[in-house]
């Protein structure tokens, strides 16, 4: 009962955080909300004992992620002005659509019967992680570091001064 | 469980909705930007609420959803990277203006 009290709050806290990050006149606002609603998540993630998960999700989310938005939106910000956060002609239209979408999303998940299975996490769930990164998912793995390497050598290319 | 598993996808499809909004109604390109990361906030906690109501004994639940966290990382990166970089040459960011490829 408390639990889902805690969901609840939360839950009210993380929703309203992201619709601030997307209607915010201000864009820096709008960050600031974000990184609410990445918060919000991380608790999400240890309500469903997914600790490493949340820890994660603080570190990347709202220590690089967050600073990294934060970062573009001081280095852009002379071009928009005041109308950096405005919408776009067509944002009642896409309301509707984004709502309509979310309620048959809603009504798909209350009539699907899903095979729950609700045992308790096992108690060495992050050594299970990290054995499996290195056994069973290490060709993922590999992969990922390959990708950020790739997505660093990009980002620091598209980015750089071109002194011409 | 306390919480059941609907409760969870409601939250993820909300969230969602939610990005997608901003996905498709925002002029600047980094306001659009922060509702791809939102979208993919919503398809983790998705991915762990079946993970823990599912099958919580295999950590493979966890594994993909550290691979979703480290692909929105790398390319939050890269898609600022290309932002400033469309800024110096074209000097707007506004989402509408930046239609070279169009006819």
């Amino acid at each position: 009962m408390a639990l889902q009290v805690i969901f609840i709050i939360v839950a009210l806290f993380t929703l309203g955080s992201a619709i601030g990050a997307v209607v915010a006149r201000n864009l820096f606002h709008a960050a600031l909300f974000l990184v609410g609603t990445f918060a919000g998540v991380a608790v999400f993630y240890v309500l469903l004992q997914a600790e490493f998960l949340a820890v994660s999700q603080v570190v990347v989310y709202i220590g690089a992620i967050a600073t990294l938005i934060i970062f573009a939106i001081m280095l852009t910000r002379s071009v928009m002005g005041k109308e950096a956060g405005s919408l776009n002609s067509y944002a009642w239209f896409v309301a509707i659509a984004s709502a309509l979408m979310v309620a048959a999303l809603v009504w798909l998940f209350s009539v699907v019967k899903f095979d729950i299975n609700p045992q308790p996490v096992p108690d060495d769930a992050i050594a299970q992680i990290g054995e499996g990164f290195v056994t069973a998912y290490v060709i993922p793995f590999e992969v990922a570091s390959v990708m950020l390497l790739v997505a660093l050598i990009g980002a620091i290319m598209l980015a750089r001064e071109r002194h011409q | 469980m306390v919480v059941p598993l609907s409760w969870y996808l409601f939250l993820a499809a909300a969230l969602f909705g939610i990005g997608f909004f901003g996905v498709l109604a925002r002029r600047n390109a980094v306001a659009v930007l922060m509702g791809v990361e939102l979208m993919l906030n919503a398809v983790n906690i998705n991915i762990l609420a079946f993970w823990r109501y599912v099958r919580p004994d295999d950590p493979t639940g966890q594994i993909f959803s550290i691979f979703v966290l480290t692909v929105a990382a790398a390319e939050a990166a890269v898609g600022l990277a290309l932002i400033i970089s469309i800024y110096r040459t074209r000097n707007t960011i506004n989402v509408d203006e930046i239609d070279l490829l169009k006819h």
